[in-house]
């Protein structure tokens, strides 16, 4: 179990107060100007020895990120933007950093500014966090009066802004070139890559885009050393991680713990348990909507990492733990995901556009059971052709919690169909 | 150079280029709906995937993938074909499949894949979508429904056109093609969006259910609604035009087309002058060829040569030009014109009147100073190539004259002939500079002070030398530059136009000629009206003599340029109408001065005598200015009157236009509120 | 199962609507806002504000006509401000769905049903809704205006669900009764403050936080629940 010392977010609940006074006891804001006196290059090092991996889903080594933007500016400035768009569902984790700990994140937007030559952080923060976003913003406010950031940023030399822009309901600005986009006041539709955005971000300008946790986790691994983070968690899937889990269990909670820490222990001990007992678990999905499914059998022994989660075929994500015990109906609760990323796609690129609402569809007849058994397959096959034909990672989105519950839970199907088969064929004598 | 293999087949392309250009340039047929050459990439559909080795290990749009050193690319493997079968399903499951009642059926880029990459069934088993349709204005005719979200519309108008009215609203599947807030599209290039949208979403609303594509006669030829001479494809079926399409032609329209070009087509049929008419005791009254003749004969046996003149109109075709030059001489006539408005135009060189740069060169230019003109209602596609260079290179546009939405940010530095000094500001610096006069800037008084002081900032800025000619004459008709090469202008104390028509002459002879102020004309004038309309000038004509429009004959044209065209007929003319050179030539017989072409060979050869510049059809060389000496006229004279609009209503400019029902609701929709809006 | 966007149009063309004010004008509270989020963005780039100043005109249709929402006169605005296109401002307020392009109720009930809300009881808090406000379908807003019910997906407050976010509050760990208690509050025009109407302390497990319970930083601070 990790220690109350060796966790970041020390303030992840709100048991204390959010603003700069209450944050500096915290340990915020502490050393900063000596940090950025390490230099560009120190780092940037640090972080990648840290084995830091991005907390937005994808788990992208954030310190190898940040070293893909440009040593020497061309006379274009950079940016860094902090993607707050968070909307996957399970997903409540950043929320909790920006109402709570928000100085951590302003902290690591300085230094990640700094780590890669950027001129500012735009931080775009999902529409509906509307009061996460008063915070912020005053939070904000108080590191620019207090001479932490603006001109000459703790007195390093250095100049950087921070700024704070609101969404205004759209998931799919959570993909990192549709937030650039809507960042610039279009419609969140994502960008054909290449160009990346280290080349041609925001503006048409250098831009790396970091999630929440991943920029405020960053002045603790630099004030602690990389070693300490790398020393929690496992091997490749190193340090701590704020997991939510909600759904069937009988105290859902935030917590943040170590990475690798097996699923059961951290239901059991942080969630009060499976509701009814672990023996009623049915399924979980590990990491936010879009990883597959998995059933109990699985759920008995995987670790909550990166590389253990994929070996059994789903993924981390963002660590947003969704339990479901045995009274779930599995189909349904797949398929108002498929009504989620229906709602969700952009509708630029045709496999996304009608692929989401043909897999809903289908998906809502299976519920009833109202569809053939071939069906099964022609969906499955429809998730194939929308994953990995699309401009980005929405479609695949779309596709994986179906491929997961035809994986685990095909009899399940099959018995719906067969029920409402039953149900048609009986003779309407009841009347 | 980049060098890749696709397919198996090396291929060597700029650097630069994408995967899908390889392909091409491979000679490689890769299906796609959004990508268009001349738009930005959009890589929406998701038709053009290919599979690259050692690149990530699924299906990659090779629209937008770069080719790079090396790469070993895949069209036809088993990743390719599925995924193109998977994306064709679903664009077609949402798709309404009414082709028998589509106007795109035949030539529906839709149907066209679907049968070469399709699956040829679908498995979609729930509702379709309906989208409602949308009022796009006189021209545009929607079926939503059928829209496949290419964007290629909302590009085109957004990027070319230049009049950011469409976009889609909404999003996922009930993203919307439209204006949101209804409107008729303010592009006069508006009608190119039916030739890009792949399917039936967008289809010419005058055209709708007139007829299938595979019914139609289709024959080349050039537009003659402007002095641009945009390639045309003139699709008839029997004796009628039912549409005229854009060709490619790089050099002049690129592949785009004015409205006011593509759908005057219903003004073909209407108005037309199908017989020969001779005014009897003050009205005109049917006749015979015979009798017109006759009566033009017995006019022209009392008059003396110098009180006869001709005039020629917009419209007219070098070859009846010529004919009716050659009879003139052949009669002693020197008083000739062809510059109906007063324009103030030499024909001692070349370069005095034409646009030397070449509409191709105004991608090279760097500054552009407009003078006394609209291109945009002048010449709306090369308005669209100039928008193209501010675009691509930010080159900064000055304006001298009447204000005006150009679709680019013009400075006004204007509306008199003094600021035309201040274009030398503009131009200063700019390796290739360019001075673009219209009508509006020689049609007045003082034209050939403004022709010499445009002359002189072109020269000050440099833009006048042996490797680059920057400067240019802005013609909107198209019989203008053909008639000037061929010397349609008084002769030795000849009359002008505005002479003849005010009582200069007793014997006038229009041809094609309706810019005229036809109602100066004394009542004693005898007036022969040569022409296919019942416009201005045969409404003043005491003979009319019935010739053929510009679909209906084989004729050549001079554009803004220079560049000799020739038009091919599609039908024949009306009723007892005729081909004008032939009527010139029945007519010389009549007057005892018999030409001597008897077939269009012949008359041919005698254009490339008149002017060798006849010799060369369709291709242009591009040239510089060899002779810095100024046209004739004194810079310094400039008057102090601003210029005038010239083309008040891009939709009615000529005798064609004007008789086109669907032009009317255009100039009812468009300029008639602009007007009213202007008061 | 069907949201606001799904449904059309309806008999009028959009933007043309009976109840659109012809006018719409920025009031001093509002240039004092627009201001503020213009400096943000660098020079040449201010279309980056136009998700700002929607909310910017949503507000003040709140504030001057107690109903949250973007009039088309109000995106014509926006877009004269930024110099945009209107299309441009058009494409994206109908594209971000906080923008509500039609009047609605005083109070605006965005319930939350996707999966991790429908597991922990979504459906009750649906109904309850619309027992006590008598709105049958999504979008709808009651006959005396104070409600406007409208299906959203998740608002990512997952472990307090469910969520019936209210105008800009989320409520949270909602049940029927809780519900019919919030409705009733907010009719009576006393909001109860936002958060978990469970008691609980942000995200933190029932019955107190498991974990930070062995850290002291100074005296004297108060826990801000935020």
């Amino acid at each position: 179990m990790l220690a109350d010392r060796d966790r970041i977010f020390t303030n992840l609940y709100g048991l204390h107060d959010w603003r700069l006074a209450a944050a500096r006891r915290r340990g915020d804001w502490d050393g900063t100007k000596d940090i950025l006196a390490r230099g560009r290059e120190a780092i940037v090092e640090e972080m990648k020895a840290s084995g830091l991996r991005g907390r937005g889903g994808a788990g992208f080594p954030t310190g190898l990120k940040w070293s893909f933007m440009p040593k020497q500016s061309d006379g274009r400035p950079g940016y860094l933007a902090v993607n707050a768009d968070e909307s996957e569902p399970g997903t409540c984790k950043d929320r909790d950093i920006i109402r709570h700990d928000p100085h951590k994140l302003i902290e690591g937007c300085l230094i990640a500014c700094f780590a890669m030559g950027a001129s500012a952080a735009y931080i775009y923060i999902r529409g509906e966090f509307a009061n996460e976003a008063k915070v912020l913003d005053a939070a904000i406010a108080e590191a620019y009066a207090a001479g932490l950031i603006g001109k000459n940023a703790c007195g390093s030399g250095y100049d950087c802004d921070v700024f704070l822009h609101r969404g205004a309901g759209a998931y799919i600005c959570g993909e990192e070139t549709a937030l650039l986009e809507s960042l610039e006041g279009k419609k969140g539709m994502p960008r054909m890559k290449p160009p990346f955005p280290a080349a041609m971000g925001l503006y048409g300008c250098p831009t790396t885009v970091n999630n929440v946790e991943s920029i405020a986790v960053a002045p603790t691994i630099l004030r602690r050393g990389a070693a300490w983070f790398a020393g929690l968690g496992r091997k490749n899937n190193t340090g701590t991680k704020v997991f939510c889990i909600s759904g069937h269990v009988n105290k859902p909670c935030n917590v943040e713990e170590e990475l690798g820490i097996p699923m059961r222990e951290l239901i059991d001990r942080y969630a009060g348990g499976v509701r009814g007992g672990w023996d009623n678990l049915l399924a979980v999905i590990p990491g936010g909507a879009s990883v597959p499914v998995i059933p109990k059998s699985v759920c008995d022994s995987v670790l909550m990492d990166f590389d253990s989660l994929r070996e059994v075929r789903s993924g981390l994500g963002t660590a947003a733990v969704i339990v479901m015990d045995q009274s779930t109906d599995i189909i349904r609760a797949i398929a108002r995901l498929s009504q989620f990323y229906k709602h969700e796609s952009c509708g630029q690129c045709t496999p996304c556009r009608e692929g989401t609402g043909w897999m809903m569809r289908v998906m809502n007849r299976m519920v009833e059971g109202r569809a053939d058994p071939e069906e099964i397959d022609t969906l499955e096959q429809v998730t194939r052709q929308v994953e990995g034909h699309t401009i980005c990672a929405l479609g695949d989105a779309a596709a994986w919690p179906i491929q997961g519950l035809i994986r685990h839970f095909r009899p399940v199907m099959e018995a719906r169909i067969a029920a409402y088969q039953a149900r048609q064929a009986m003779p309407m004598a009841a009347e | 150079m980049t060098k890749l293999t696709i397919d198996g087949i090396e291929v060597e392309v700029p650097a630069g280029a994408t995967v899908l250009q390889a392909a091409e340039a491979a000679g490689i047929e890769i299906p796609r709906f959004c990508y268009h050459e001349r738009l930005s990439i959009a890589g929406n559909c998701r038709m053009c995937l290919v599979e690259i080795e050692k690149a990530p290990p699924k299906p990659i749009a090779s629209c937008a993938w770069p080719a790079a050193e090396g790469m070993v690319v895949h069209t036809d493997s088993p990743m390719v074909r599925n995924a193109r079968r998977g994306v064709m399903e679903f664009l077609l499951i949402n798709h309404p499949l009414d082709c028998p009642i589509c106007d795109q059926g035949g030539e529906c880029d839709l149907q066209d894949q679907a049968l070469g990459y399709g699956a040829g069934r679908s498995r979609y088993e729930e509702n379709k979508r309906a989208v409602k349709d949308k009022n796009l204005g006189p021209l545009v005719k929607t079926v939503m429904t059928r829209c496949i979200h290419c964007t290629r519309c909302i590009r085109f108008i957004t990027e070319v056109a230049g009049v950011p009215d469409l976009g889609a609203t909404a999003r996922g599947e009930n993203m919307e093609v439209g204006t949101y807030v209804e409107k008729a599209l303010g592009s006069e290039l508006s009608g190119n969006i039916i030739d890009l949208c792949p399917v039936g979403a967008l289809t010419s609303k005058p055209y709708a259910f007139v007829a299938r594509s595979w019914e139609l006669s289709k024959t080349d030829s050039v537009d003659v609604l402007d002095a641009v001479g945009a390639a045309i494809r003139v699709d008839a079926r029997g004796p009628e035009v039912l549409r005229i399409l854009p060709r490619l032609n790089d050099d002049v329209n690129e592949e785009w087309l004015g409205d006011k070009s593509r759908f005057s087509v219903d003004g073909l049929k209407r108005r037309r002058l199908d017989r020969p008419w001779v005014r009897r005791d003050g009205k005109l009254a049917p006749a015979s060829w015979d009798e017109a003749f006759a009566a033009v004969a017995d006019r022209f046996a009392t008059a003396r040569p110098e009180r006869i003149g001709a005039i020629t109109g917009d419209l007219v075709d070098a070859e009846s030009v010529l004919a009716l030059r050659d009879l003139m001489r052949r009669l002693g006539v020197v008083n000739l014109d062809c510059r109906q408005r007063g324009e103030q135009l030499s024909t001692e060189r070349r370069d005095f009147y034409c646009f030397n740069s070449g509409i191709a060169g105004i991608d090279e230019a760097d500054a552009i100073l407009l003078i006394g003109t609209n291109p945009r209602r002048e010449a709306p596609v090369l308005n669209a190539r100039i928008r193209k260079r501010w675009l691509a290179a930010g080159s900064p546009v000055g304006l001298v004259g009447p204000a005006a939405e150009l679709t680019y940010p013009a400075r006004h530095l204007g509306d008199r002939p003094e600021a035309i000094a201040a274009g030398a500001a503009l131009l200063a610096g700019a390796a290739k500079p360019m001075v673009i006069l219209g009508a509006g800037a020689t049609a007045r008084p003082d034209g050939a002070a403004v022709l010499a002081a445009a002359w002189a900032v072109a020269a000050g800025a440099g833009g006048l030398r042996a490797d680059w000619h920057g400067f240019n004459l802005l013609h909107h008709a198209a019989g203008m530059t053909g008639a000037l090469d061929l010397g349609f202008v008084p002769g030795p104390r000849g009359k002008t136009a505005a002479e003849m028509v005010a009582g200069g002459v007793d014997v006038l002879f229009l041809l094609g000629a309706d810019a005229i102020d036809a109602g100066r004309i004394p009542a004693t004038t005898f007036v022969v009206y040569q022409g296919h309309h019942g416009d201005a000038g045969a409404a003043r004509a005491d003979v009319i003599l019935p010739g053929a429009a510009y679909t209906e004959k084989d004729a050549t044209y001079v554009n803004t340029e220079g560049r000799v065209q020739r038009g091919q007929r599609a039908v024949f003319p009306p009723g007892e109408a005729r081909e004008d050179w032939k009527i010139l030539r029945a007519l010389s017989a009549a007057l005892g001065h018999t030409l001597p072409y008897d077939d269009l060979d012949a008359l041919r050869a005698q254009l490339d005598q008149a002017n060798p510049v006849f010799g060369r059809v369709g291709f242009l060389p591009r040239f510089g200015c060899t002779d810095p000496t100024p046209p004739p006229g004194d810079a310094a004279a400039l008057g102090s009157a601003p210029f005038a609009v010239t083309i008040p209503d891009y939709y009615r400019t000529d005798p064609i236009s004007r008789a086109s029902p669907t032009m009317a609701e255009c100039s009812a929709t468009f300029a008639a509120p602009l007007a009213a809006a202007a008061e | 199962m069907t949201d606001a966007s799904d449904v059309s149009p309806g008999e009028f063309p959009p933007g043309q609507e009976p109840w659109q004010p012809a006018q719409f004008a920025f009031d001093a509270e509002s240039e004092a806002e627009i201001a503020v989020h213009l400096a943000k963005y660098p020079p040449g780039r201010q279309a980056s504000a136009v998700i700002p100043l929607l909310y910017v005109v949503q507000k003040q249709m709140k504030r001057t006509t107690g109903s949250a929402w973007v009039p088309r006169a109000g995106m014509e605005a926006v877009a004269a401000r930024l110099a945009m296109p209107p299309i441009r401002v058009f494409e994206v307020a109908t594209f971000y769905l906080m923008f509500n392009l039609r009047p609605i109720g005083k109070w605006h009930l965005q319930l939350c049903t996707t999966t991790p809300c429908w597991l922990r009881g979504s459906d009750a808090v649906v109904a309850a809704c619309r027992e006590a406000t008598g709105i049958e379908g999504w979008g709808e807003t009651s006959a005396d205006g104070m409600f406007t019910m409208t299906e959203v997906e998740c608002v990512g407050a997952c472990v307090n669900a469910p969520i019936l976010q209210v105008n800009d509050d989320f409520y949270e760990d909602m049940d029927a009764d809780r519900t019919r208690a919030l409705l009733a509050a907010l009719r009576d025009g006393t909001p109860p403050p936002a958060g978990s109407m469970a008691g609980r302390q942000a995200s933190a497990p029932e019955g107190g936080p498991m974990t930070l319970t062995t850290l002291a930083f100074a005296p004297g601070e108060q826990a801000d629940a935020g």
